[in-house]
């Protein structure tokens, strides 16, 4: 059996004096696909962001491994370079900086941490084209300030063209499928599901199930008030669909 | 002796030398202005235009006045300051003297060149009884102060019909001792003629000076000026800028001011719109940490219909640092159908440093568009966290921030080499390597 890539170790985290997530406990495997689904103010939010490392949240008890080891002393950057990634929901704009030149940055940051040389232009173009083909993105975004003047559509291509990019271990995609139409969060499902391999996993938080139609999951599981109060197959999200959340309160 | 009693006597012993051309058409008005100097004294804080900016200290230090003396310095130690790898004109001072060794004037078909000789010579008599202290005559002494010692700076003329392919770098270098300087600009630029100017102040060793300086610009009809001017002295330099523009019909006047340096930096612009359809941009960057200081007082007179002003000022301040901000945009009751936009924004970072922000429109006239927003904030740390999560470390995007911050007014310069070291200076400043 392969060694797990994330395990959440009864993980207690919260904003001051205000605990959110309140216990949570979640293990997940090289080529697995694991949702998160909850309603609104459950915590998902939150969880993806403790992971991701945002100081923002104190973690009140508990741990959480990164392949093996504890990843909580660890700054955002940090993490990021040991392979975990979080699509926002609301990706911020930068102007002046273009998407090619801050993924040309985010790229080299990594390699540097690995104390690689930065990667040859001429290898950086290629990867851009094939992976920004692969999204179907109009190259003219490339070139433009980061997501600035994109809309929502836009922003989340963007997001998953990084993702694309940086190659991840762990993507966590938090509510990518808010404010998609139909076609957008086809080719970006699709574009997450040509990335995935035996050697990473996804996380994905979201509130309908409508997105694991295209990204289908291993394992699903149901927060409520920061706990994960279900788990299941992927049935548990068509039955979530039906019944709502009550049934399971 | 403090300073204002030690330029009367300056004043008397180079009016005595002659130094002050006593014979020439300025002597009247140089004769008046330093009266009204007398009679004002240097500005106090009581008034309301320098509430918030301390000059006493700067104005009990002890300066050098009345002799400029040359000072030789080795092209290898001021290069630096130069944008290079262009062709441009430079006029280059040392101490308030003209140096050749450092300069590129030019006669041909246009005048790039010293507003001492431009003075002596009958040929342009009559572009500076035009043109000279003619709209450099507010009610500030220190304009007046600058306009009685007026002896050396730089006198640009540009003809009708010319495009000048060349930018034009004015520079005062200084060093050698604590030095009162008052470099004094005369730029005219006639019909149908485009030119950019680039301004620096800049010293080169430890000396404390103090620069008074006062710069007019004359825009005539279809005139474009792009007048830049990169403020990064070291910080114990004082730098009181004055700079007075008016414009005649379908003009563009555009100046970009970048406070990078310096201890204490006061940038008075007024811009005259004296003419229609034309348009008065004012773009401002400043960049300060530790005790710098940085206040920016514009005023836009809209005197005419269907003019447009753009005004733009963006600030970063760290550690101890202060700015000012008081934009005043006035629209005279026949300036109709008026455009007039103002937009101020301020970061401050960590919580010692300061910012007085403060628009004012006054609005005579009834058919118009005006706006003014000022925001005042702290670096968005959802966009801090972005960037991390993206594997940026934290002071590279931090630093990446400030930069997105400061863009759209780096986007304004129009001369690439410029935006390029305006960059490069950001990074610096930032700590960071910015390769973009």
């Amino acid at each position: 059996m392969s060694k797990p890539i994330l395990e959440v170790k009864d993980l207690h985290a919260g904003i001051e004096n205000n605990e959110i997530l309140k216990g949570i406990n979640l293990t997940i495997k090289p080529g697995e696909v694991h949702a998160i689904m909850g309603p609104n103010g459950s915590g998902k939010s939150t969880l993806s962001s403790v992971i991701a490392g945002n100081e923002t949240y104190d973690v009140i008890k508990g741990d959480i491994l990164f392949e093996g080891e504890s990843i909580l002393d660890l700054s955002p950057e940090e993490r990021a370079h040991k392979g975990i990634f979080m699509s926002f929901q609301y990706p911020v704009e930068i102007p002046g900086v273009t998407t090619t030149n801050f993924i040309k940055a985010a790229i080299n940051a990594k390699r540097k941490s690995q104390g690689l040389e930065d990667l040859p232009a001429k290898d950086m173009l290629k990867m851009i084209k094939e992976k920004s083909e692969l999204l179907e993105m109009d190259r003219k975004f490339l070139s433009r300030s980061l997501n600035q003047g994109f809309s929502g559509g836009e922003k989340k291509r963007n997001e998953i063209f990084q993702m694309a990019m940086l190659e991840p271990k762990l993507a966590i995609l938090d509510e990518t499928d808010s404010g998609l139409d139909i076609d957008a969060l086809k080719i970006v499902a699709n574009g997450v599901n040509k990335l995935k391999n035996k050697d990473n996993a996804v996380l994905v938080i979201t509130h309908y199930q409508r997105l694991l139609d295209y990204i289908v999951p291993d394992f699903v599981h149901v927060l409520h008030n920061g706990k994960i109060i279900k788990s299941g197959g992927k049935e548990l999200a068509h039955e979530l669909e039906e019944k709502g959340y009550d049934w399971l309160k | 002796m403090n300073l204002k009693d030690k330029l009367t006597t300056g004043f008397f012993e180079l009016e005595n030398k002659g130094e002050l051309h006593i014979d020439d058409s300025i002597h009247p008005i140089r004769t008046k202005a330093f009266e009204a100097f007398e009679n004002k004294g240097f500005p106090t804080k009581k008034e309301e235009e320098w509430k918030y900016t301390p000059l006493k200290a700067i104005i009990n230090k002890d300066y050098e006045i009345t002799n400029s003396y040359e000072a030789a310095v080795e092209l290898n130690d001021v290069k630096k300051y130069f944008i290079q790898d262009v062709d441009t004109y430079k006029i280059v001072f040392i101490n308030g003297v003209y140096s050749s060794f450092l300069s590129e004037t030019t006669h041909s078909g246009i005048d790039v060149c010293l507003l001492s000789s431009a003075i002596k010579k009958p040929k342009y008599k009559l572009i500076l009884d035009h043109y000279f202290n003619k709209i450099a005559k507010n009610n500030e002494s220190l304009t007046h102060l600058n306009t009685a010692f007026t002896q050396q700076g730089a006198f640009i003329h540009i003809p009708k019909n010319t495009v000048v392919s060349k930018p034009i770098q004015i520079i005062y270098f200084s060093l050698n001792g604590n030095q009162f300087l008052q470099p004094r600009n005369l730029v005219v630029v006639d019909e149908n003629s485009h030119v950019q100017i680039l301004e620096r102040h800049q010293t080169i060793d430890d000396s404390s000076n103090f620069t008074n300086s006062v710069t007019e610009i004359f825009a005539a009809k279809r005139a474009i000026v792009d007048y830049n001017k990169i403020q990064n002295d070291t910080e114990k330099a004082s730098l009181i800028d004055q700079t007075f523009v008016q414009q005649k019909d379908n003009s563009i006047v555009s100046v970009n001011t970048f406070s990078f340096g310096g201890k204490f930096t006061r940038n008075n612009l007024e811009f005259y719109q004296e003419g229609e359809r034309l348009e008065s941009n004012l773009n401002g960057f400043s960049l300060l940490g530790n005790k710098q200081y940085v206040d920016n007082h514009t005023v836009v007179y809209h005197n005419q219909p269907n003019c447009e002003s753009h005004e733009l000022y963006k600030g970063i301040y760290a550690d101890k640092a202060t700015g000012v901000f008081n934009g005043k945009v006035i629209v005279h009751q026949k300036a109709q159908l008026t455009n007039a936009f103002q937009q101020n924004n301020s970061i401050l970072i960590g919580d010692k440093s300061t910012i007085y922000a403060k628009p004012q429109l006054e609005i005579f006239a009834d058919d118009v568009k005006c706006s003014h927003g000022c925001t005042i904030g702290q670096l968005d740390e959802t966009a801090l966290f972005y960037m991390q999560q993206r594997g940026i470390p934290k002071k590279e995007a931090h630093a990446l921030l400030l930069y997105a911050f400061g863009n759209d007014v780096i986007e304004k310069i129009k001369f690439p080499k410029l935006k390029e070291r305006i960059t490069k200076l950001m990074a610096k400043k930032l700590g960071v390597e910015l390769g973009f």
